[in-house]
């Protein structure tokens, strides 16, 4: 092990994963090439798209420009975190129902984004809907099959 | 290179007296290494599980707020939203949701960077910002912390472990008004905070601060001439007045230096206009800025 490396657990999905990362890698990184989960995607690297959006616990961070190793003792949620087994999450089924995916490049990060929208909001409005989506671009859909899928998922939960 | 995730002050102020850099959210210090802009310091240590930097308490008059407390706790505290409404106006606007919950107020401060949104509202609310080492506590006013873009005057051991204000008497209000281009994931253009407290209907006291128009947040000065007059429109366009000769905005992509300086005058209007609204008991919704519809309609920002 390098001194710049350090020896980590992560928790993702509620599985433990022991890595070794060097203390400057991002936790999108670590997510896709050493633990494997290549759900999350990275699309600018810089904090501005939200591709990369994960929970930790709960919460809605940008993974591309998060230290992998402050995620320790976190609990981590990807967008493969999300499926029942075979069993598609509600918000899964719905954006691919509305039309809500097209290219798919954004689709990880407005799930989670969306998910810890419904857990602090069951009944959100529409612009509480657009609110909790406001770091997440797409350019491909035009959001408003996305807000309809999320508003969809809300009456069904 | 390490991290150490601490989860006692002691803990951060040990690791700090050995050369570690505080890294809270990181949506500064990350995004900055990660472009490139700064370097990732060598010895990090995580101060984003230490509860004691995560409160906002009241004692005997005074208010102080964690360095720890995220922009997303600082817009569901009651005594924020309530006594401070300005700095939950520019919490509500920073970034998005995922850059609200772990950025926080001190990595906001202490970054020092003069589109910062909480700095002008804490400004002209009388904040210190609280510096600790092992060997103790110091208090300093916010005008003497920030010495330019992205430089403050504290040093490197010490720790920003809260923000402490006085609070607000009766009868006063404050709010942030910012222009933006649109609804999130913006930077301030220009920005201003105000804070009035009323006599009747007249003020007896008026602060306005104001972002992204001088290497730092500035006060403006000269606005106790104010202080008796009623609080209308003909004051309201003096503090404009007034916010518009002191501004030392640049040009840069973003925005002219005219253009700065105009709206720099409509932003402090606007602002010491609802914090004359909020000083006499009306509510004015959480942000400002969704009120007056700024970042909506160009139309608005007249
Ligand atoms: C997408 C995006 C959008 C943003 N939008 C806005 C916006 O609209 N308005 C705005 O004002 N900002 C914005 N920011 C900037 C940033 O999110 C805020 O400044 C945030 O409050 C920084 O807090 P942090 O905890 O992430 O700081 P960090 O990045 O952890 O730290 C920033 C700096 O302060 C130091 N530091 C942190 N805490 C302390 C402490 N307690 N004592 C001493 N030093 C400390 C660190 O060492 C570092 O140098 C945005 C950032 C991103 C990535
Ligand atoms: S890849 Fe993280 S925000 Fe774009
Ligand atoms: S579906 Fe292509 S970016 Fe959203």
């Amino acid at each position: 092990m390098s001194t710049n490396e350090q020896a980590v657990t992560l928790e993702v999905n509620r599985v433990s994963y022991a890595v070794q990362v060097p203390m400057g890698s991002n936790l999108s990184g670590v997510l896709r090439n050493t633990v494997g989960l290549t759900g999350t995607k990275e699309g600018c690297d810089d904090c501005e798209c939200g591709a990369c959006m994960v929970l930790l616990d709960g919460q809605p961070v940008n993974s591309c420009s998060y230290l992998a190793v402050q995620a320790q003792g976190r609990q981590i949620t990807t967008v493969e975190g999300l499926a029942d087994g075979d069993e598609l999450h509600a918000l899964q089924r719905n954006i691919l129902e509305a039309g809500g995916v097209q290219c798919g490049f954004c689709t990880p990060g407005m799930l989670m984004s969306a998910r810890a929208l419904l857990d602090r909001t069951p009944n959100p409005t529409d612009d509480e809907i657009r609110i909790g989506l406001s770091g997440n671009l797409c350019r491909c859909t035009g959001y408003a099959k996305i807000i309809e899928a999320v508003r969809e998922t809300a009456v069904q939960l | 290179m390490t991290l150490t995730i601490a989860t006692s002050l002691d803990e951060v102020l040990s690791a700090m007296a050995n050369g570690a850099r505080p890294i809270a959210g990181g949506t500064d210090l990350v995004v900055g290494a990660r472009q490139g802009k700064v370097t990732l310091p060598a010895d990090l240590v995580a101060i984003d599980r230490v509860t004691e930097l995560a409160t906002v308490a009241t004692n005997d008059g005074t208010i102080r707020i964690g360095a720890g407390v995220t922009h997303a706790d600082l817009l569901t505290n009651d005594i924020v939203v309530r006594q401070l409404t300005s700095i939950a106006d520019a919490a509500a606007l920073v970034g998005s949701p995922a850059t609200r919950n772990v950025g926080t107020i001190g990595g906001n401060v202490m970054n020092g960077s003069p589109a910062m949104d909480t700095g002008a509202p804490l400004m002209v609310l009388g904040a210190n910002a609280a510096l600790t080492t092992p060997s103790g506590t110091r208090e300093v006013a916010l005008a003497d912390l920030w010495t330019g873009p992205g430089q403050t005057s504290a040093n490197a051991d010490e720790l920003c472990t809260a923000l402490v204000l006085p609070q607000p008497p009766q009868s006063s209000g404050s709010a942030y008004v910012r222009l933006e281009y649109r609804r999130a994931m913006e930077i301030a253009v220009v920005g201003a905070a105000a804070a009035v407290t009323l006599d009747g209907d007249s003020i007896s006291s008026v602060k306005v601060a104001l972002t992204a128009v001088a290497p730092t947040i500035i006060e403006v000065d000269g606005l106790n001439s104010l202080v008796g007059s009623p609080a209308n429109d003909k004051a309201f366009e003096a503090i404009a007045e007034a916010a518009r000769q002191q501004a030392r905005p640049i040009s840069d992509l973003r925005a002219s230096e005219r253009y700065r300086r105009h709206t720099i005058g409509v932003m402090a209007r606007r602002a010491a206009h609802a914090a004359s609204v909020r000083a006499s008991g009306q509510t004015i919704e959480v942000p400002v800025n969704r009120a007056f519809g700024i970042g909506e309609n160009p139309e608005n920002i007249r």
